[in-house]
């Protein structure tokens, strides 16, 4: 090959340069030239063709957050591009570094209403981290340098390239000879030593200390000088939704899940600490609960690599913008070497766990949850396949749980025993119903050793299960469905049950017959209606060499608890329905 | 609800203006007034905006998040110097015209065309002192105004160049290695 490419070349060999080997998406005409080239790289670019942009855009974000590499997702321009805003939304909302390329209309017809024309990069500027329109073929080199950079340091996040058909096509000699010119870009990763210090005194004085584990901690792989922190102190460790595998669960200082669907013990614990320790979680009100009533005698140490977090929604007595991993090292290091001056926080630490363990032991205990009384006359409680799932999770190991949204999510959280960082990945922040079966498919293609259980509720699943096709078609063995299937908008109808009267206005819903929709697509599917068939197809699943789907048609009305009620204090948690009683 | 005079330094690429005003709009404020230009420093634009808001300090932290944004100040405290200019065609038949010729020389404003019935004013000065002439004038006519909104610069040696950002850009922020 001479140095001559065209530019769809140069983006392909951009992508290589900076170690993508995979990428989701749907030709289109605007795109066509980037397929084109495509094909050249076959052997190092792997395409996986998706049934739906926004599939593609989920499936990068699970290959994202399965190993915190670049996702990459491809749509052509128009309703292609419209396609992946939901995606790139909810990698926003969970910083998740995805790079969307869409294609666009020729240079010289653009904002002319061409054919498929969509102004993607306005419509995208306040849900990615950066966007770019490219419109010469000289400038690719250098953007996608530029973006793949900004998608995967910092606080990670989505950023999309959209590149004229023109500029593809276009015939350049690259310039390879990149150096980034961002001033205005500058992650802060090293804390700022002093407050560190700051923070160390005020842990030390402490008598009801709490750390909360947020998806931070993930991100900068720092598990390991989590629990050395943690061990350290003596310290209670709270795990939000993306914080959960931060922490082994096992742990005798992990105590659980904070807010809206926390646990009681943990919820109790925030509102009488006296100093929380938050590190790389952002202080979400589905974790806070009403914001003004959330740990009103705790002074709060918050460490987050985005300035914007702090003190956002909580008052925070010490800040550190710091990357989560270096901020604990740095505390590790500052720690006194003396072990006398950890001697009152560890008496005090100790007595208070004593006192959350109480709590724990008096408001339902994970345990007790799986075996409640109102489930006793049901045929297929929900809480039993959970049961059975972490059984077969626990003694088989090499897993990966992908959640969608809804009341199987929160079970989900609550339920299963989570010990390894990235094993739980599901829509936090965006709350995106469809996001399961699509990012379990970019899951198994990033751990082909895994079995990667997609776990949806029947609403999520309808939303994007097409994508069984592609999982066929590229050959992809190791995925596993579980449909919690209970004929409702589960969540919705939760909260119209408690909160308005059991009105269920646009809840009900029906569906096809999801094992024979699994066999349509050439799945094995299993039917599972009574507790005793749980472990059977669970077996059966694993047994199986190839794409499972198991249709639990679970009780209808079961509800998620604890609750705390929206825009209440997480104090006020609701137990159980008020007639189940 | 408090009126803020913002002063950012930005790098002068397309849609960074959008960006900026994006971010206002998604909190449903409304912008006073919006003034951009080049700084001294080539490929540095520098915006004075001029909004109600609540927390101003969220604002500035969320402005901050955009890549293209260098520097942004809150100066609605600091001492500065605040300047607006303001166009403005006057009706203006000659009986008229004495009148407005005294007054335009009251204000230190310039008539700067002169048309059959018409005259256009150029004022230059404190945003009250715009606001004063505009409401002295207005008994008279205005057929059209155009006003360039407010303009910002801290006094004495404080306030930000635009060259010690890009300067300090060499070398851009290390990439720590995510280990898992």
């Amino acid at each position: 090959m001479s140095d001559k490419r065209t530019g769809a070349q140069v983006m392909c060999e951009a992508l290589i340069r900076n170690g993508v080997e995979v990428m989701f998406g749907i030709p289109g005409g605007a795109i066509m030239p980037f397929y084109y080239a495509m094909w050249e790289y076959r052997d190092k670019l792997r395409h996986v063709l998706c049934r739906h942009e926004q599939g593609a855009g989920h499936a990068a974000e699970g290959y994202a957050r399965a190993t915190g590499r670049l996702g990459v997702c491809i749509g052509t321009s128009g309703p292609g591009a419209t396609n992946l805003v939901t995606a790139i939304a909810d990698a926003m909302m969970d910083s998740t570094p995805i790079l969307a390329i869409t294609g666009q209309v020729g240079s010289h017809v653009l904002g002319k209403d061409a054919f498929q024309e969509t102004d993607i990069t306005g419509i995208t500027m306040p849900i990615t981290k950066h966007n770019y329109l490219v419109k010469r073929a000289e400038d690719l080199p250098y953007v996608f340098e530029e973006a793949i950079y900004i998608a995967t340091t910092g606080r990670p996040g989505p950023v999309l390239i959209d590149v004229t058909k023109d500029a593809q096509q276009a015939t350049i000699v690259p310039d390879w000879n990149i150096k980034l010119d961002l001033p205005g870009y500058k992650p802060n990763y090293r804390p700022n030593l002093k407050q560190v210090r700051e923070a160390i005194k005020l842990i030390l004085s402490a008598k009801k200390p709490l750390i909360i584990a947020g998806h931070g901690i993930i991100m900068s792989g720092a598990v390991e000088e989590l629990r050395a922190f943690a061990e350290r102190t003596r310290i209670p460790v709270i795990t939000t939704l993306h914080g959960i595998g931060a922490f082994p669960e096992d742990h005798p200082l992990s105590i659980g899940m904070p807010g809206m669907h926390g646990w009681v013990h943990v919820n109790r614990a925030i509102q009488e600490c006296d100093v929380l320790f938050n590190i790389g979680g952002r202080f979400d009100d589905r974790v806070t609960g009403k914001a003004s009533t959330f740990a009103p005698n705790a002074k709060v140490i918050h460490v987050d690599i985005d300035p914007s977090e702090i003190g956002k929604n909580v008052k925070v007595t010490v800040p550190i913008v710091a990357d989560a991993r270096l901020a604990l090292q740095a505390f590790l290091d500052e720690f006194p070497a003396d072990r006398e001056a950890f001697a009152d926080l560890h008496g005090h630490a100790s007595d208070w766990m004593e006192h959350i363990r109480e709590m724990q032991a008096k408001h339902q205990p994970k345990q007790q949850y799986l075996n409640r009384s109102d489930t006793a006359n049901m045929s297929l409680p929900p809480h039993d396949v959970y049961a059975a799932l972490t059984k077969a999770l626990n003694s088989r190991g090499n897993y990966r749980v992908v959640t969608d949204v809804g009341q199987h999510q929160m079970w989900a959280a609550q339920l299963i025993d989570w010990y390894r960082p990235r094993t739980h990945i599901t829509s936090g922040g965006a709350g995106t119903m469809g996001f399961a079966v699509p990012a379990a498919l970019g899951v198994a293609l990033a751990c082909p050793n895994d079995t990667v259980w997609a776990v949806c509720g029947d609403g999520g699943f309808q939303m994007t299960n097409q994508e069984m096709a592609t999982i066929v078609q590229e050959g992809v063995k190791n995925v596993k469905i579980a449909v919690i299937n209970n004929g409702y908008l589960g969540m919705v109808r939760q909260w119209q049950e408690l909160f308005e009267n059991k009105r269920y206005s646009g809840t009900p819903l029906s569906g096809p017959d999801f094992a024979k929709l699994a066999e349509a697509y050439y799945w094995k599917g299993i039917t599972v209606e009574h507790t005793s068939q749980v472990e059977a197809a669970i077996e059966e699943a694993y047994a199986t060499d190839g794409p499972v789907l198991i249709d639990f048609r679970v009780e209808r009305e079961v509800n998620v608890f604890p609750m705390v009620p929206q825009n209440k204090s997480i104090g006020e948690m609701i137990l159980e329905s008020p007639h189940s009683s | 609800m408090k009126k803020h005079t913002i002063v950012a330094l930005v790098q002068d690429r397309p849609g960074v203006l959008s960006r900026v005003v994006g971010l206002i709009r998604r909190r449903g404020f409304n912008i006073e007034s919006l003034a951009v230009g080049h700084s001294e420093t080539p490929g540095v634009s520098r915006m004075t905006i001029v909004v109600e808001w609540d927390d101003v300090e969220q604002v500035v932290k969320q402005l901050y998040r955009l890549i293209e944004v260098l520097k942004v100040s809150d100066v609605t405290n600091d001492p500065t110097v605040e300047r607006e200019m303001a166009l403005m065609k006057l009706h203006a038949p000659p009986a008229k015209r004495p009148e407005i010729v005294a007054l335009t020389e009251v204000f230190d404003a310039k008539i700067v065309d002169v048309g059959a019935n018409t005259v256009v004013v150029e004022m230059t000065g404190s945003p009250s002192k715009v606001q004063n002439f505009i409401d002295v004038i207005r008994p008279y006519g205005i057929r059209e105004m155009m006003r360039t909104g407010r303009i910002a610069m801290v006094r004495g040696a404080r306030g930000h160049t635009a060259e010690e950002y890009v300067e300090s850009a060499n070398g851009h922020a290390e990439r720590v290695p995510v280990v898992n």
